[in-house]
């Protein structure tokens, strides 16, 4: 590239200086990190809202701090646009809501390059498989809020780096206007009469509900969680038969007609069949008889978030009954539900509106998730292309 | 930006008195600056990160070729063959498309059809993109409008192949053909086709003989720019065939940014260095032909 001149090291040299000045100089935090609380702590190593002295002491220094960064978070998902406003009419707090449609790689991407910039995510909510990896990385920020005892044991990191908020299972949409009958099991879909139909919203090896759409698919077909391959032979099976429609299903498709089955987050799904309704679209949501899997995405805070107050207060607020009860009115199934069931704080109204479901959800493990992981990123394009 | 360079500072009258010129290279420096800044690190970033292996546990980095390796096996080199193999068959067919296209453009002497086709050109050829995919959903999807209309379905039509994609391909590479070898065209003098003519040549003997061995360097060039277009492009085959034609941009999307594969960053990069030698090779080929160029068109 550059003729070798003894002069260019000094030039090419000086250039690196330059460049790395320049890259260096933009967005420093401002120093919120200092907010002191009750005993001296910080608002950063605070561990729970007593470090601050109590909810009150952690409003004022959210307050103090003013704005809240989140990133990835769509308002159309499970009704986070609700929780935004709530959250914002509530506190008095700015949110800044950037790159909506991100995934959970961006976040950690956005975590790990931007380290000290006020630019940098306050919270994150993470595929789990990432809240472990950030976790195990040192990303994240223990913090237990007031309802952390009433999470369920295997939904949560005991040193509270991270824990489930929301989740949903895969269902399987249809518009009952296109379609003559629709499929209510994985078996269903592949009668012929579905030909060129049949959607994923996504990618399995990029989209966490089209990983979801197969693993359930694995157990409709004789697989387990330890077990994923028959869910590609399934898709396998249904491309083959011309059922299977690569095309990513999204709410345009979905009006369009292009994806008339689509198989997704029973959240996703159920709160498309609301948006369409006033388009005159009967767009009905089914959970699979013979494949239900269940997935819940985790919440975390940034260790180095430059709003640490705003942070932990913003994840008091999810996880209290009003945070729970909004996702619930998204159609999210929030960690708190069975207990919150229990004490009576439960929106009967939106718990009676979700797709119905037979027995308490499980999870594979992180080591049979990685597996599985791995068997569709080396097998799926196989089994769909061509 | 201001560097610290050595003889910028030299006032005029000192160089006048030792009769010399600042040196040539000095026109360059922003250039260089601008290509260091903007090409330069990305290009050492990859290159660093392709042969790094972070450890998960110990955040400790090591260098080893492994991800190169990975990179080049199983679905991912199938992937980069297809990417490979679409992009050639949609620049080839491209070009063969453009070209007589933009002849009959320049040779039909119509000031307005030139400015027109050359207008649209410029703005089909950008046209890309989830939007782009989403039109020819819309239109020639399982349900568009025109599958429907004319039946196609019966007929055995699936936009999602392979060939669906190198069709809404060619939607942006014919307009960007026509625009590269517009100019190469309008070379072409009149005077050589009457002096082939006058000594009893064909058309055809002429095109043969004279106009394309003149044209081949621009043609081979529209040929590179177009294979790298088709190559480089994302967005409208993630929208419109997912994994259903494995194609290494996908791949490197889904293992740079998801929700699914977690520490494939790396992995991200070797694809990616494995695309820019892929380039690399293209561009080898290229040069060399294009050096016996110019000299025709620019007499």
């Amino acid at each position: 590239m550059i003729v070798s001149l003894p002069r260019n090291a000094v030039l090419g040299g000086s250039l690196a200086v330059v460049a790395a000045l320049a890259l260096s100089a933009c967005g420093a935090a401002p120093d919120n990190a200092s907010t002191k609380t009750k005993d001296g702590k910080t608002a950063a190593t605070a561990t729970s809202a007593a470090d601050f002295g109590g909810m009150d002491a952690l409003v004022k220094a959210a307050k103090k701090e003013g704005t809240l960064h989140i990133i990835a978070v769509p308002r159309d998902w499970a009704n986070y646009g609700a929780l935004i406003d709530g959250f914002q009419k509530k506190y008095g707090i700015k949110i800044e809501d950037e790159s909506p449609d991100g995934t959970s790689q961006d976040e950690i991407n956005a975590v790990t390059t931007r380290k000290g910039q006020d630019r940098a995510p306050d919270v994150l909510d993470l595929g789990s498989s990432f809240a472990l990896s950030a976790a195990q990385q040192g990303l994240l920020a223990p913090y237990k809020v007031a309802s952390y005892t009433e999470i369920p044991e295997a939904q949560k990191d005991p040193q509270a780096r991270w824990y489930n908020d929301y989740g949903g299972y895969i269902s399987i949409g249809c518009d009952d206007k296109r379609v003559k009958e629709c499929p209510t099991s994985f078996k269903d879909l592949l009668k012929p009469e579905y030909k060129g139909q049949v959607a994923l919203n996504g990618n399995p090896t990029k989209s966490g509900s089209a990983f979801g759409g197969v693993y359930a698919a694995a157990l409709a077909n004789g697989g387990s969680f330890d077990n994923i391959q028959p869910g590609l032979d399934f898709f396998a099976k249904l491309k083959k038969s011309g059922n299977y429609t690569p095309v990513e299903s999204t709410p345009a498709t979905v009006e369009k007609g292009e994806t008339p089955i689509s198989i997704d987050w029973d959240y996703l799904n159920a709160g498309y069949a609301k948006e369409f309704k006033s388009k005159g679209l009967d767009w009905k949501v089914v959970i699979p008889s013979d494949g239900q899997y269940a997935q819940y995405y985790s919440q975390a805070i940034n260790k180095d978030a430059s709003h640490p107050a705003a942070a932990r207060l913003w994840q008091e607020y999810l996880y209290s009954t009003e945070g729970q009860n909004l996702w619930l009115q998204g159609y999210a199934r929030p960690a708190l539900m069975a207990t919150m069931d229990k004490a009576g704080t439960l929106d009967k109204t939106a718990a009676a509106q979700l797709p119905k479901v037979t027995g308490t959800p499980s999870f594979p493990t992180e080591d049979q998730q990685s597996k599985a992981k791995t068997v569709i990123a080396q097998g799926w394009g196989k089994a769909v292309s061509g | 930006m201001t560097t610290a360079l050595p003889r910028t500072d030299v006032a005029p009258v000192a160089s006048a008195k030792r009769r010399r010129r600042a040196p040539g290279w000095l026109a360059v420096v922003p250039l260089l600056v601008f290509v260091t800044i903007a090409f330069g690190l990305p290009a050492v970033a990859i290159v660093n990160g392709a042969f790094s292996v972070d450890d998960a546990t110990t955040g400790a980095t090591h260098y080893t070729g492994a991800n190169l390796t990975a990179s080049l096996q199983g679905p991912y080199l199938t992937a980069l063959l297809g990417s490979v193999k679409l992009s050639a068959i949609s620049a080839a067919l491209g070009a063969l498309l453009g070209l007589p296209l933009a002849q009959a453009v320049v040779s039909s002497r119509s000031r307005w059809l030139r400015e027109a086709v050359l207008t649209a050109s410029g703005v089909l050829a950008n046209f890309g993109g989830v939007p782009l995919a989403f039109a020819f959903v819309a239109t020639l999807g399982n349900a568009g409008v025109l599958t429907v209309h004319l039946g196609l379905k019966d007929s055995g039509w699936d936009l999602y192949s392979f060939w669906g994609l190198v069709l809404v391909y060619l939607y942006f590479l014919i307009p960007l053909m026509v625009l590269t070898i517009t100019p190469a065209l309008d070379g072409l003098r009149a005077q050589w086709r009457e002096a082939a003519l006058n000594n009893g040549a064909t058309g055809v003997q002429y095109w043969r003989h004279v106009a394309l061995p003149v044209l081949a360097p621009s043609l081979l060039g529209g040929l590179v720019l177009l294979f790298g277009s088709a190559f480089a492009a994302y967005a409208t085959a993630a929208a419109m065939v997912g994994s259903a034609v494995p194609l290494v941009t996908l791949q490197i999307a889904d293992a740079l940014s998801g929700n699914v594969l977690v520490g494939q960053e790396n992995v991200a990069l070797a694809l990616s260095l494995d695309m820019v030698l892929v380039a690399g090779l293209v561009m080898a080929v290229y040069l060399p032909l294009q050096r016996r160029s110019a000299r025709w068109l620019d007499a």
